[in-house]
């Protein structure tokens, strides 16, 4: 977890102090809630599964953490982690947690959701969030289909692919995230596939020590109505795993862009990665520079001041 | 005030010099013209004077131009209106002189720019006018190509003289303005304001003098709606919001965003309205009870947030300062037509908290008290007001904020076991556990928007969605039976009993006032708290043969207005009428007489 965070608080707030002594880090058994309802061979179990290591290896604490996602399948995610969490509406997971980001700094914030919910209804959310660099962690599982409702078209669906809404075959173009992510100026893009565990380990750490609004992608099939999907991005189905090669500059916006732009199975990795003040940091520096002026005062005084003015 | 009354004629040749206790001011314009400055002069000049004061202005939704007034009421005993007729009409057009002085009391003065105001002949006899080239003077006084600057000024002086106002505060008030700027923009305000002073027309036959206010020794502020709203939340601790611009609810945002660093909170301007209530719901569900708002269709699109925090049971406080509806409607003009929504908006049953202030210095009251009853209901609690009290300046007695401001800063204690819909809980509330707080036994809740168990588990169960439809229903009951019952303005039984909600206290009571005048038996009641309602209203009802609820809304299908509906739906009252309109402005007293005098006769 990024230290600047808990250094400059955008809102003052009594936040806990890390227990005194050693306190050991969470047994999976203690971070697994209910049962998942996911049918069985859903990609997003690997993800959850990776989750749960994520929190073991990190020695991150329940009270530490906030799982939060909108409507979709893999928006049931939070109800199977046990830590504070929040399963709000279709689309709007991350106004949300930028609600929590902004307010709580002493928190790390994971959002969860699907091509349906950050895409589609959350577009706009997507584009704002990314482009404001709040500090988050955005983990979207993708399976190109809308699963919960039963097969109709996402916006990641492949041109041609049959769903109950295109039973002809998908008509509209699909959007590439990780293009559109580095587009609109998300400052961590990385994109993975739930069938290679620990690649979406290494993406998801590497995604929570960057200091902004970090985006994976992870490739997350729906056995129910998009079955094999993703095979060509699996060696174990006869795909391929493409890494981005080790001499990628993460910091180059057009290389990035570009490695992003190939063809389906496409790249796997972090595509892009710069440092940039993030929304919290910049919010709280406005308060520090305005909280100078009344060092010593209390809110009410402050508030007098304003008032002393408009007898 | 001056302090002294000669009998000697004053000095620049007025004749006359008459004690009076209020007056009413319209000035009439366009919106560029700074005519609101002028207004907002005098009613800050009023305040620290002691006096009561009420403003009243139209914009145009324009951009920029477009005609514009502001109406300006000053008493030294109760204001409660900003006056259905002006005892003085300035006027700056042709289009402002004839579209305004029938708004003028029968002789009452009027004052027009003559470089841009032809008079018509057949309102000498009703009218006294009193024509100054005010646009001329100006370019006169500042001497320069100012065009049209400083003319407001200008007038401010003549105003000043015609009532005799207190011209050191005056100067003072004008220096405040323009701190920090260019010094030579106060000269030059000072300069016109003092050409303005001093010009004595010769046909200005009386001059004025308020008396004493009944008030002395008050310390008052003085401010609009949205501004002690603003200031009302930062007292009560609201440390975060999140808005959309959209008017008249944009001051409030500019305000938040603009104050808040200062005590170390932030605002947030987000990309759309779900956006917003959305980050105001995280902000809240983290610890932080949060304030979003927003006007006419901003508040259609954040109905489906506010049921999440329905059903989630968090706090939230959003203001929706109302304006004519639906759809884009009248984003300038007042109306009182959003109470079912603020009750009812969004699907499934979703019980929250309306309140509705009634003056401006309900406004920053009920703010706190809005932020209260979110805290400890986790509820959200909708703040109706409207375009007309946002933009209304009124003077009140300055609260003592070492008293009345709030620490909330969450707690974060740990607990050791924590069940967040708990149906045994008293009265259904139950306290929210923010992220942050470890609850020791290790059982961590999820805040949904599905129904759920008692630990935030999905369930399907038709028994438990009863049981919780009860537990969200109970806590609104709970509080209703802890509201105060509203006073009764005028005697307890009678003829006609007036209710009113929001910005319409005023009108409504001079409406009574009249009426007792004239003897006839009319009382009044107003509620602050709309949902749930105070109990005890009935016992109210009973003690007259009519119930009359005015409103600025739609008589609706059946024949009364969106207040008057909950009220019949909850009393079974057929006594229960609506008096309603909606031409988009303020209520005029004589408007609401003549309506109770028609609805009576049936």
């Amino acid at each position: 977890m990024s230290q600047t965070l808990t250094e400059n608080p955008v809102v003052s707030i009594n936040a806990p102090k890390p227990a005194t002594g050693e306190r050991p880090g969470l047994t999976r058994k203690e971070i697994v809630a209910d049962h998942p309802t996911w049918c069985p061979g859903c990609g997003d179990f690997s993800v959850l599964a990776l989750y749960f290591k994520l929190i073991e290896k990190r020695k991150l604490w329940h009270e530490k953490i906030t799982s939060i996602s909108g409507i979709g399948c893999s928006s049931r995610f939070p109800y199977f982690v046990q830590a504070h969490g929040a399963h709000f509406i279709h689309g709007r997971a991350l106004p949300f947690a930028s609600g929590v980001s902004l307010a709580r700094p002493d928190l790390h914030v994971f959002a969860f959701s699907g091509d349906g919910d950050a895409f589609s209804i959350g577009g706009n959310h997507f584009t704002h969030t990314a482009r404001k660099n709040i500090k988050m962690t955005l983990v979207v599982m993708d399976n190109q289909v809308y699963g919960l409702t039963k097969k109709q078209t996402s916006p990641t669906s492949p041109l041609g692919f049959k769903s109950k809404t295109d039973i002809w075959g998908a008509v509209d173009y699909p959007i590439n995230p990780s293009k559109q992510a580095i587009a609109v100026g998300a400052t961590f893009v990385a994109r993975t596939t739930a069938s290679n565990p620990n690649h979406v380990l290494a993406m998801m750490e590497a995604a929570m020590d960057h200091d902004g609004f970090s985006f994976v992608h992870c490739l997350s099939e729906c056995v129910e109505f998009y079955e094999g999907a993703f095979d060509a991005a699996n060696p174990r189905k006869g795909g391929v795993f493409n890494e981005i090669p080790k001499s990628h500059d993460v910091t180059d916006e057009l290389a990035a862009y570009k490695l992003a732009s190939a063809e389906f199975p496409g790249n796997f990795g972090v595509f892009y990665n710069v440092s940039k003040p993030t929304k919290n940091a910049k919010e709280a520096e406005i308060n520090r520079s305005f909280q100078s002026k009344f060092t010593g005062l209390k809110d009410w005084q402050i508030l007098q001041k304003t008032f002393d003015r408009m007898e | 005030m001056s302090d002294t009354l000669t009998g000697a004629p004053a000095a620049g040749g007025a004749k006359k010099v008459s004690r009076i206790n209020e007056a009413v001011i319209r000035i009439a314009g366009n919106s560029q013209d700074g005519i609101q400055a002028i207004g907002g002069f005098l009613a800050r000049l009023a305040g620290r004077s002691e006096q009561e004061v009420m403003t009243f202005m139209t914009i145009p939704s324009t951009i920029s131009g477009g005609p514009s007034i502001f109406q300006v009421r000053i008493g030294s005993g109760e204001v409660l209106t900003a006056g259905d007729d002006a005892d003085v009409l300035l006027a700056f057009y042709q289009h402002s002189y004839e579209g305004h002085i029938t708004s003028l009391k029968k002789n009452g003065i009027v004052l027009y720019d003559s470089d841009h105001v032809a008079p018509k002949p057949e309102w000498q006899n009703d009218y006294h006018h009193v024509g100054i080239p005010i646009s001329s003077l100006t370019v006169e006084a500042i001497g320069g190509t100012a065009k049209d600057k400083g003319k407001n000024i200008y007038a401010l002086g003549l105003i000043a003289k015609m009532f005799d106002l207190n011209v050191p505060k005056l100067e003072k008030l004008i220096g405040e303005r323009f701190t920090g700027k260019d010094p030579s923009i106060l000269n030059n305000a000072l300069a016109a304001f003092h050409a303005g002073f001093a010009n004595s027309p010769s046909n200005l036959v009386e001059t004025f003098q308020f008396t004493d206010s009944q008030k002395k020794g008050v310390h008052q502020v003085v401010m609009n709606g949205n501004e002690a709203i603003g200031y009302g939340l930062i007292a009560a601790g609201v440390r975060f919001g999140a808005g959309y611009p959209i008017t008249p609810w944009t001051d409030i945002m500019e305000l938040l965003r603009r104050e808040l660093p200062k005590y170390g909170g932030s605002f947030i301007q987000c990309e759309d309205e779900i956006a917003s209530v959305s980050m105001a719901i995280g902000a809240s569900f983290a610890g932080r009870v949060a304030v979003t708002g927003s006007s006419g269709p901003g508040i259609s699109l954040k109905t489906e947030a506010i049921g999440w925090a329905v059903m989630a049971e968090m706090p939230l406080v959003v203001i929706n300062v109302q304006r004519g509806g639906p759809s884009t409607g009248m984003p300038t003009n007042i109306e009182q037509s959003d109470l079912n929504i603020a009750i009812n908006g969004g699907h499934g049953d979703a019980p929250r908290v309306v309140i509705a202030p009634a003056n401006v210095e309900d406004c920053f009251y009920m703010a706190i008290e809005a932020v209260n009853i979110a805290r400890k209901y986790n509820t959200p609690v909708f703040f109706l007001t409207d375009q007309g009290i946002a933009t209304r300046i009124e003077a009140f007695v300055e609260p003592n904020l070492q008293k009345i401001c709030q620490d909330i800063t969450p707690d974060f204690t740990p607990v050791a076991t924590h069940k967040p819909y708990d149906l045994a809980a008293k009265d259904g509330v139950t306290p929210h556990v923010k992220p942050g707080t470890r609850i020791l036994d290790g059982k961590y809740p999820i805040a949904t928007g599905l129904e759920h168990d008692e630990f935030g588990h999905p369930t399907g169960s038709p028994k438990l969605h009863m049981q919780m439809n009860a537990k969200r229903r109970k806590k609104l009951q709970a509080l209703g039976a802890t509201l105060p019952v509203p006073k009764i303005y005028g005697p307890p039984e009678g003829n006609v009993l007036l209710v009113g909600w929001g910005s319409t206290e005023g009108p409504i009571r001079e409406a009574v006032d009249r009426f007792r005048a004239a003897g006839d038996s009319v009382s009044a009641i107003h509620l602050r708290h709309i949902n749930p309602l105070p109990n005890g209203l009935e016992n109210i009802f009973s003690g007259f043969h009519h119930v009359f609820v005015v409103e600025m809304n739609d008589e609706g299908l059946y024949g009364y207005g969106q207040l008057g509906a909950v009220l019949r739906a909850r009393y079974c009252d057929a006594k229960i009428q609506g008096i309603n309109k909606t031409d988009g402005l303020t209520w005029k007293v004589k408007e609401i007489v003549e309506l109770v005098k028609n609805k009576a006769r049936k």
